[in-house]
């Protein structure tokens, strides 16, 4: 058993890293995109008019940070930190000290602490980068984690405080026979904490690089660094206050900016409204690097076009099976879920879901007003021209409406949206390490190969060892996976979390029939559908496409050569590429070994998720078990009174 | 940790019980599939009717970015009413009932 459980951790690991090896576009891009993420020929297209060729000749090449002043807020963050850190580990004593702060974290600190534990620098810097590059279609994206997160506050909240411990295994073993069901559970939280662990490791790597110059291993060895000194020594006391301050700083940093931007429009949202579609930048953005268009079609107003869908979400379907994850995946999410153990009671988790609602709420509704208003103030031109997922929206606005680039205003600015961003990446690594070490410490090793029997001291000795492997083991994927494919990473996890573990959360509260055969075929398929179903989608590179595309393009200028025309020297380069690109890649196959994609969707959910419920009722039903339904008027009661478990909370 | 030992059967055939699980049930499965089906709809909308979400209504703001800020009113709404609802009638409920099985 022990034997089993380990190497599916490590196969799961490993089949992360080869994933995350996949080479793509690795932009920091926010959440599973719905589509592909177009590469935005800018800066190279001929200028088709005056106004972009101007914006084009005044792009730098990157964002240019006042170091001095960035590194004092790095520092002044680093150091209240380390200062919470200190702080927490004199209060770490037990377990359930260091698991979930001996409950004792109130709803209103929670409902902050969720808020910067799900608000990760994908949606920070990512959303309303994409609304500043493809309009109203990044704020379509925002509403699917809100939606996520009333499935949250309606049916799991409460259940799950009032029926949990530390971790999902806690949960599901409590009318089921524990160690299969620990197991099963143990794996699913660690490949979903993996993948969205990697991709934030990734993301955080590279966004420190852009901002701070720096080489991308360093900027994933000092973040690891900072991870494993919050997890282990502060446990998730320390962790819950470095997410409450980075909520702060985010939501600050929103208001501000937003307020600044309503400011130029005169406060007047029909004004700001209209700044956008007359903007000739994005008029002319929407027309040659979107929709491609050399010459204005008749009729078509470029600049509405802009607020209007289908921009960047580009097939109803996907959308939809993303949207299915998105609404039930939140609740599978094993850093999510622990954050309702660190609460006294189910009144305290209500409360605490009820303020992240309306504080994800305010911060992606002010994602319209920075994004529209990059858009508006730095031109898409200029946007996409430093990162081609609009990743640097929110910092050049913030060093616009500071005063410019080269003014304290500015600088000043500028560095505190930095800062903000990397407290963001700090706080939601450090909640998924924390997740992945529970599982791994708690369910593993304390109960499976402990049998339960191991005291405080050993138990907060193990879980604080974990969470230095897990962090050490995120710094080494973090490296190993620099050109990974983030996005497919991301979907992964959600994936994942709805298909794996939703549908079991959901059996074992609800149904009386639903044991230990159930939980594990419903958590093992819906992990490998989800997984499987990941690694044969669109989201895996084709050679085969590859060459086709590198293919037309060499044809193309090959044609305009053989008609007598000189190729300029950018264009030669771009035959010479295109010819060795398809040499490269004609023969080539995907990881799995195909020419094309088996599964038509980047988002597997709306196939999964329905196979993981199918899974979990015919294991089911396929094992009867007397005992678990004669245990269920006990989950039953609990998860709707609370009663029983009051003495959780007092640890 | 000291528990005490519960007749769950005979609770979960209590009438108080009874009564609170399923006024919780309706509702919370109530507002869900409402919230769920607005979400949904505003997928479909952008995926196949995009032009009654481009239809002008204030200005330049148009049917699609209204409703979409609709789905945050709507989660909005139903925090709020959740909240209100819980602490008046559930905690009630699940109070009096462990007072009259202890």
């Amino acid at each position: 058993m022990k034997r089993i459980v380990a190497s599916a951790i490590i196969a799961i690991s490993i089949g992360g890293a080869a994933l995350a090896a996949e080479p793509a576009g690795g932009t920091l891009n926010p959440q599973p995109a719905g589509a592909s993420v177009k590469v935005l020929p800018a800066p190279a297209q001929p200028a088709a008019s005056t106004a972009s060729a101007a914006a084009q000749s005044a792009a730098p090449a990157k964002v240019k940070t006042n170091k001095t002043i960035t590194l004092s807020m790095f520092a002044l963050i680093i150091l209240s930190t380390m200062g919470v850190v200190v702080w927490a580990a004199r209060k770490t004593r037990t377990a359930a000290d260091f698991y979930t702060a001996g409950g004792g974290i109130s709803g209103l600190q929670n409902g902050w602490a969720i808020t910067g534990d799900v608000v990760s620098a994908a949606s920070f810097l990512g959303m309303s980068g994409l609304i500043s590059l493809y309009g109203i279609d990044g704020f379509m994206y925002s509403t699917g984690p809100i939606l996520g997160f009333v499935t949250i506050l309606l049916i799991m909240a409460e259940p799950l405080r009032n029926c949990g411990k530390y971790t999902m295994g806690d949960i599901l073993c409590h009318r089921a026979s524990a160690k299969p069901v620990r197991a099963a559970a143990a794996i699913s939280t660690v490949a979903v904490s993996t993948f969205y662990l990697l991709a934030q490791m990734v993301g955080a790597g590279k966004l420190m690089q852009l901002l701070l110059d720096i080489p991308y291993k360093v900027a994933v060895i000092g973040v690891g660094s900072l991870l494993i000194v919050y997890v282990v020594f502060g446990g998730m006391k320390a962790t819950t206050w470095v997410q409450i301050i980075k909520a702060a700083l985010l939501l600050a940093a929103a208001v501000l900016l937003s307020l600044l931007v309503a400011l130029k429009a005169g406060v007047n949202p029909i004004r700001f409204f209209a700044d956008v579609v007359n903007n000739d930048f994005i008029q002319d953005h929407v027309r040659m690097a979107v929709l491609k268009h050399p010459v204005a079609e008749p009729g078509m107003d470029y600049g509405k076009r802009f607020l209007q869908p289908g921009l960047f979400l580009k097939n109803p379907l996907d959308q939809i099976s993303l949207g299915l994850a998105w609404v039930l995946g939140a609740a599978g999410l094993p850093h999510i879920m622990m954050r309702f153990f660190t609460v006294p009671n189910a009144k305290e988790a209500r409360k605490s879901i009820k303020i992240a609602v309306f504080l994800m709420g305010a911060f992606f509704i002010m994602t319209t007003f920075l994004g529209f208003g990059a858009a508006i103030h730095i031109t898409p031109q200029k946007i996409a021209a430093m990162d081609k997922g609009g990743n640097m929206a929110t910092l050049l606005l913030a060093q616009a409406m500071g005063g410019g680039e080269g003014t304290i205003g500015g600088d000043l600015f500028l560095a505190f949206v930095c800062a903000v961003a990397f407290a963001t990446i700090l706080a939601v690594v450090s909640g998924l390490v924390l997740a992945a070490s529970a599982a791994i410490a708690h369910d593993i090793y304390v109960n499976i190969i402990k049998d339960g029997k191991a005291d405080q001291r050993e138990q907060v000795r193990t879980a604080r060892i974990t969470s230095l492997v897990v962090g050490a083991a995120a710094i080494w994927m973090g490296i190993a996976a620099e050109k990974e494919n983030i996005v497919a990473l991301v979907a992964l996890a959600f994936a994942v979390a709805a298909s794996g573990n939703f549908p079991v959360i959901m059996l074992s509260l609800f149904w009386r029939r639903f044991n230990t055969a159930g939980i594990v075929s419903g958590i093992v398929v819906g992990t490998v559908a989800a997984i499987g179903l990941v690694l044969v989608s669109p989201n895996m590179t084709y050679p085969k496409k590859v060459a086709a595309d590198a293919r037309k393009v060499a044809d193309a200028l090959e044609k305009k050569k053989a008609s007598g025309v000189t190729l300029a020297v950018q264009e030669q380069k771009a035959l010479d590429k295109a010819t060795a690109d398809y040499r490269k890649n004609k023969d080539g196959k995907s990881m799995m070994g195909l020419d094309a994609p088996l599964f038509p969707l980047k988002n597997p959910g709306i196939v999964s998720i329905p196979l993981g419920f199918l899974a979990a009722v015919v294991g089911c039903l396929a094992f009867r078990d007397r005992r678990a339904e004669e245990m269920f008027d006990e989950i039953y009661v609990r998860q709707s009174t609370g009663i029983g478990i009051a003495k959780a909370a007092e640890h | 940790m000291t528990e005490k030992a519960y007749d769950w059967a005979a609770i979960a055939g209590h009438p108080r019980f009874k009564e609170l699980h399923s006024k919780k049930v309706a509702f919370m499965y109530g507002w869900w599939a409402f919230s769920a089906g607005c979400y949904f709809l505003l997928l479909l909308g952008a995926g196949y009717t995009p032009g009654l979400f481009s239809i002008e209504v204030i200005g330049n703001i148009n049917v699609g970015y209204l409703f979409a800020l609709a789905q945050f009113v709507i989660s909005f709404f139903i925090a709020i009413h959740y909240g209100r609802v819980a602490d008046r009638d559930f905690d009630r409920l699940t109070k009096e009932l462990v007072e009259q099985i202890q």
